[in-house]
């Protein structure tokens, strides 16, 4: 059978921030035996431009990412964010003109973010990391409410021995992030990530795992400002790949 | 109206805080559990939207029958295109009645209109009936933090303080001792008023009916018992029937406080006829505008679907943070972000659509399904489309979309970002002052990146290990 082809939407922030959970999804898509492959133009899905009210700019960086990635077979990413702007609002954007709007449809009904991917259409029944510990899992608001991300990281993450999941109060509620309302709001967004960050530390976990990076940075960053310093903030592809 | 500015108030004031923590988790608990409770929740949802939509589509058409069926009950109906129009036409029934005293049950709508401020100064006294409103009231008339629990923002330490300056009784701390007090004094005024003002949560067409759901009885009191009964709502509360009313009954108080049912529920239905024991010889309705009929048929069309249970506001991660008070005006979080645009002015309104983290819960809870995040997102973009955001964002965020339009540019600019940020933090792996984006790092830290960008560390392993 011939090998499935997927190009892999890095993510501006991983690109900028992480480029570790890059590789880590990478190796994750081949050890499933995927051809990976990753479109060296791509820069932003355009959300943020989309969100702030710049509908020209996320139309336009819209139809940039839709030329780069409708040859493949999928599109996958480390990021419900990311992966739900593709997926449900590229069509909306794109309404206004047919063709496109074509092109948005097709590309959003084979994107997927990457622990949907793995078990949903790879149906993957082990995973390469030896992450050894226990972590709690925020699950970050588009992934979960746009695109119904809430056991797939689970599922993946049952098959690691060493891995314990103490799920913490509230995982599913937002951490304050929001994009640009990180920066427009700083103290109301960093006030939102303190309550998530005591459930984080209620938990008694190790490590808490996410799938998007901006909801991690967030977490990280108002972890270490309370003086926590050694609960780790992990992506989970980072957790199921392990070493890269 | 500075939202900004009144988040970082709210935010340092311990007592709020304090309050805001204790309340949270109620609202949100109990609407679960009553969820829970309903055997087909999405059925009866989807039958709610589809009511709402049924009205909003036609609203002129339901507003028409619902004033004929009114007028044939011996109700008077009168319609106020402005609070200022409210204000105006309460007035005028009051002074026709040789009104001195008004009591009144719980209306936003005259909290948009400032119709108390405008009784007042007719001289003509209005009481508040609601404990919670009555505890505002009392307090220096400050306005309602939460659309069904306006005085949510106040402990019982706060209240008991309260009562007992206002009152000059001894101070009690136990909630029924306070609540009896407060009864105590609303009895007298309930006695006396001359006319009884209400809000209306649906106006039932087939009937000429207005539906009241409260859970302290004393919109009975002033619906039934001065000899004038003012109903203050929205044009765009009307329902086609009875039937639409017990469907949307189903879904209101448990959204709202997690009840199955209110504690009272009124259908009331015209003036007191002559075989009838109790209610108002004048029934009025005043029908306000105030915004309305420009949401119809426009982009925020959904936004009139709305049946003010605050759900969204209860489960917002932004409102549980900061309370109502810091948006700044009648109503508060997300459905108040999109509201207060509409109706109060968006250039008068810069920072509300924005104050949100668009993460949804809202809805998914908002029992006539309004896409509130997309509403909002949509004011954004009429922000920007009519120039009214600061003009370093916009040249910030065109220039953004600019360069990630050019990937050779973009791939230049964000290695450069990664290195400078990783130069930034240093050797503590974070970043605490963040000089491009200052508000990032005022409560929290900013990690560092790791220091190449993700393309640079690919075609360097793809140079390595070349394909075959």
């Amino acid at each position: 059978m011939a090998k499935v082809r997927v190009g892999l939407f890095v993510t501006c922030l991983v690109d900028l921030m992480r480029p570790r959970i890059g590789f880590a999804t990478l190796k994750l898509l081949e050890t499933a035996g995927c051809d990976v492959v990753v479109p060296e133009a791509q820069t932003c899905c355009g959300q943020p431009a989309w969100n702030s009210g710049d509908a020209p700019g996320a139309v336009a960086l819209a139809k940039k990412t839709i030329a780069e990635f409708e040859g493949f077979d999928y599109v996958v990413t480390p990021s419900g964010s990311c992966g739900d702007h593709i997926r449900s609002e590229y069509p909306a954007l794109l309404a206004a003109e047919p063709d496109w709007r074509d092109r948005a449809t097709a590309l959003a009904s084979r994107t997927y973010e990457l622990t949907d991917f793995l078990v949903t259409v790879l149906k993957v029944d082990s995973v390469p990391g030896d992450h050894e510990g226990s972590i709690t899992y925020h699950d970050s608001c588009s992934g979960l409410r746009s695109m119904g991300i809430k056991d797939q990281p689970r599922a993946l993450l049952a098959k690691m021995n060493g891995v314990e999941l103490r799920e913490m109060n509230g995982c599913e509620e937002c951490c304050g992030f929001g994009g640009t309302f990180s920066v427009k709001f700083g103290e109301v967004s960093a006030a939102i990530a303190e309550r998530k960050c005591d459930n984080v530390l209620a938990s008694g976990a190790q490590a808490v795992v996410g799938g998007d990076l901006g909801c991690l940075l967030n977490i990280e960053g108002k972890l270490r400002r309370m003086g926590n310093e050694t609960t780790q903030v992990l992506h989970v592809a980072e957790v199921l790949a392990g070493r890269v | 109206m500075h939202f900004k500015a009144n988040a970082s108030a709210k935010l340092a004031d311990v007592v709020l805080q304090g309050n805001l923590k204790n309340a949270k988790g109620k609202f949100v608990t109990k609407r679960a559990e009553a969820i829970k409770d309903l055997d087909d929740f999405e059925g009866t949802r989807d039958a709610a939207v589809a009511i709402r939509n049924k009205v909003i589509d036609n609203l002129d058409l339901w507003l028409e029958r619902f004033e004929q069926k009114a007028l044939d009950t011996g109700a008077q109906v009168l319609w106020a295109k402005d609070g200022a129009e409210v204000c105006r036409l309460v007035t005028e029934i009051a002074k026709r009645h040789g009104v001195k005293k008004v009591t009144k049950s719980k209306s936003m709508l005259s909290e948009e209109a400032g119709l108390n401020q405008a009784l007042e100064a007719a001289g003509i006294q209005p009481v508040e009936t609601d404990l919670g409103e009555y505890i505002l009231q009392v307090d220096n008339n400050e306005p309602p933090s939460h659309i069904i629990a306006p005085a949510v923002h106040k402990s019982l330490s706060d209240v008991a303080d309260l009562f007992h300056k206002v009152h000059g009784t001894p101070r009690k701390t136990e909630i029924p001792a306070l609540t009896r007090e407060a009864r105590e004094v609303l009895r007298g005024h309930f006695l006396s008023a001359e006319m009884g003002l209400s809000g209306g949560n649906f106006l039932v067409a087939e009937t000429g009916s207005v539906a009241l759901v409260t859970n302290e009885g004393n919109g009975r009191m002033v619906t039934t018992m001065p000899k004038v009964h003012v109903v203050i709502t929205g044009i765009e509360k009307v329902i086609p029937t009875l039937e639409d009313l017990s469907t949307l009954m189903r879904i209101l108080p448990r959204s709202a406080t997690g009840q199955s049912i209110s504690n009272y529920f009124s259908i009331l239905t015209g003036v007191k006829r002559p075989e009838e024991h109790d209610g108002p010889e004048h029934l009025y309705f005043v029908l306000v505008d105030s915004g309305r009929a420009d949401v119809v048929g426009g982009d925020f069309h959904a936004m009139l679907r709305c049946i003010r249970c605050g759900a969204c506001m209860n489960h917002c991660p932004v409102y549980q943070t900061i309370g109502g008070h810091a948006y700044g005006w009648v109503y508060p979080g997300p459905m108040g972000s999109v509201l207060t645009p509409l109706y109060a002015g968006i250039e008068n309104s810069i920072d509300l659509p924005h104050a949100a983290t668009l993460c949804n819960q809202c809805g998914i809870v908002c029992p006539v399904k309004i896409p509130l995040p997309d509403l909002l997102r949509k004011l954004r973009e009429k922000q920007t489309e009519r120039g009214l955001r600061p003009l370093t964002e916009r040249i910030g965020l065109r220039l953004w979309a600019w360069v990630a339009q050019r990937p050779t540019l973009y791939a230049l600019g964000a290695s450069l970002g990664a290195r400078y940020l990783k130069w930034l933090a240093g050797e503590s792996n974070r970043i605490r002052l963040l000089p491009t984006a200052p508000e990032w790092t005022l409560g929290r830290d900013f990690p560092a990146p790791q220091g190449k960008t993700f393309r640079e560390l690919y075609a360097a392993r793809r140079n390595a290990t070349p394909r075959a």
